[in-house]
């Protein structure tokens, strides 16, 4: 009866959130008092999960699960999930797993909560506490199933390392019910940092008054190693591709710093943002709604503000480097 | 193809939440009810299905009778019929099971629905219907094809983009981008005057717990005010020094 924990990887390697959904059923197996489960997909290194408060790793490496397949990554995680006889599963909240989640609720008749911030508020009953109303308010939720599954929010459960290590097991899987897909293309950038993975995001928005000015967010992103966003009419005007657009109707954005440049701050883009950590709103009006929802501000002319930044900002790297 | 679209009726983006009954009930008082953005897009995307390739359009809600403008507006934007399930949406589970028993007896060939709502964000009705139906499942549509029984499918991956041939049924999880921004489109007087006449059919749920309740409601905490800063350099020792997040 452990805690399952599905780990995520690309390419092999374990993505930042992966460790951070294992710190979490490691705290929520201390207040269950069981023990920790991961299973992992074609990983590379897979004991190190031990560091962060994984005792045993199900290791299913195959073939068929090279590329990403919803459904077959599914019925490969119920697998173990029913084998390890799992009260509670967790996953994160990237992309994949949430295409995989409704499709493993199903599978195992479990409740399913996403986007939970913290440790479960009761275990008996069992209540999460999770983000709703795109970042608006906060739900607790109770999940009534024998088995419950949660997604954990992005950035909202530290990475804590432990002192301990985990057995290693592996799982051969056997995929019996999975669709025909094929995949025809995949188009990605793998020098660029993505939205979903940065630790800081540069965003702009229509102050920046046209697209030929967007280098000033590319170079601020590019000395911080940030991804780079913007606001939904930008996207809309075609100045940015729709993947860079975030907020309540785009991309969710959980970073520990989001710069926002010559962006109002309307209560849609807000939504999408506040749960990033750390706000910097840059604006040429003190009355913008962002400085509201903002940490730090400065109010002036982005044209002057953030050539400035990016040259002592180079400085500012060069020296702590 | 005969196509069912999946429709959330949610608080317009502009609400504000509160919540009343000691926060234990959303406060719906003075709030305007829309289509959830995400729903819109793939309602808007089978429009085209049905202009360019005949499909057939229903729409479907979870709901009580509150939510029958929201499914009207659908009817207007084009849909040929609409149901509602007589109860109330509770949780993702209870809704895709529900969803699931009238899909059974409709054929559809192709669900669409957003990828998820806007007000409890959970992003689990589409996958659990393509489960429960044993049709394929794309999440995170942003283009979609289809050609006789086949489906090509983009969709959004962390960086970039996937895209997917697949056969019908298939369920879609869609998102802005299945459609633009600019191919929204607003009712006009014949459509609304249209939609009146339109089949809304009031459908009984089927006996169908929820796996989750949700007890409590909570206001973020308030924010404190903003630092503001003149220079650049202070801004770069608070984010260094302060912050701690460069
Ligand atoms: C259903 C719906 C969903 C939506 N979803 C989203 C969403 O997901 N994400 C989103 O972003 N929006 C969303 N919106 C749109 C939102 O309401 C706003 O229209 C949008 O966020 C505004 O974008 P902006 O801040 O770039 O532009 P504006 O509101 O035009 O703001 C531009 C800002 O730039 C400042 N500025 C101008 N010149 C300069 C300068 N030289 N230096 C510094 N600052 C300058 C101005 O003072 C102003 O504050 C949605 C709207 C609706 C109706």
């Amino acid at each position: 009866m452990s805690v399952l924990v599905y780990t995520e990887s690309e390419e092999g390697v374990f993505k930042k959130t992966a460790f951070e959904a294992v710190s979490y059923a490691k705290g929520l197996a201390d207040s269950l008092n069981t023990t920790v489960t991961a299973v992992t997909i074609n990983s590379k290194d897979v004991a190190q999960l031990g560091k962060y408060g994984a005792n045993k790793v199900i290791d299913i490496q195959n073939d068929a699960l090279q590329k990403f397949r919803a459904d077959a990554y599914a019925e490969a995680i119920t697998e173990a999930a029913k084998k390890e006889g799992a009260k509670v599963v967790v996953l994160t909240s990237t992309t994949n797993s949430k295409y995989v989640a409704p499709l493993l609720a199903v599978d195992l008749d479990a409740g399913f909560v996403s986007n939970v911030v913290d440790l479960p508020t009761s275990t008996k009953p069992f209540v999460v506490k999770s983000s709703v109303f795109s970042n608006k308010a906060f739900a607790e939720t109770e999940i009534k199933t024998d088995v419950k599954l949660i997604a954990v929010a992005k950035n909202a459960y530290q990475v804590k390392e432990v002192d301990g290590s985990a057995e290693v097991e592996s799982l051969d899987v056997s995929l019996a019910n999975i669709k025909d897909v094929e995949v025809a293309d995949i188009e990605k950038s793998t020098d660029k940092v993505t939205i979903a993975d940065a630790e800081i995001v540069v965003s702009g928005g229509r102050g920046l008054k046209g697209p030929e000015n967007w280098h000033l967010i590319e170079d601020l992103a590019e000395v911080l190693g940030a991804a780079t966003a913007c606001s939904k009419p930008v996207s809309d005007m075609g100045w940015r591709p729709h993947e860079e657009h975030v907020g309540q109707t785009g991309k969710p954005v959980a970073s520990n710093l989001y710069i926002a440049i010559g962006i109002s701050g309307a209560i849609q883009h807000l939504a999408g943002v506040s749960a990033s950590k750390v706000k910097v709103v840059i604006n040429n009006d003190p009355e913008a709604p962002f400085f509201k929802a903002a940490d730090y501000g400065i109010v002036g002319d982005a044209f002057e503000i953030v050539p400035e930044l990016i040259e002592k900002l180079k400085a500012f790297k060069a020296e702590n480097a | 193809m005969k196509i069912l679209v999946c429709i959330s009726h949610v608080p317009d983006t502009t609400s504000r939440i509160n919540f009343s009954d000691n926060n234990t009930k959303f406060d719906t008082s003075g709030v305007q009810f829309v289509i959830n953005p995400n729903d819109e897009f793939c309602l808007t995307r089978a429009m085209w299905f049905k202009e360019k390739q005949g499909a057939t359009v229903h729409v479907i809600n979870v709901g009580g009778p509150e939510t029958e403008p929201t499914l009207r507006k659908a009817l207007a934007i084009g849909a040929d019929e609409a149901i509602r399930i007589n109860t109330e949406a509770t949780d993702g589970y209870s809704v895709a099971k529900q969803i699931a028993a009238v899909a059974k007896e409709g054929g559809y060939d192709l669900i669409i629905g957003g990828r998820e709502s806007i007000d409890y964000n959970g992003g689990m009705v589409p996958g659990m219907l393509a489960k429960m139906l044993n049709y394929g499942f794309i999440n995170t549509c942003i283009g979609l094809e289809i050609d006789g029984n086949t489906a090509t499918a983009t969709r959004e991956i962390d960086g970039g983009t996937e895209t997917i041939k697949t056969e019908l049924p298939l369920v879609v999880g869609g998102q802005k981008g299945i459609v633009e921004e600019s191919d929204l489109r607003i009712p006009n007087m014949r459509g609304i005057m249209q939609a009146r006449k339109k089949p809304l059919s009031v459908k009984d749920p089927i006996d169908a717990n929820s796996a989750t309740q949700t007890t409590k409601f909570e206001e973020p905490a308030p924010k404190g005010d903003v630092k503001l800063v003149n220079t650049v350099d202070e801004l770069i020792d608070l984010l260094h020094n302060d912050a701690k997040v460069i």
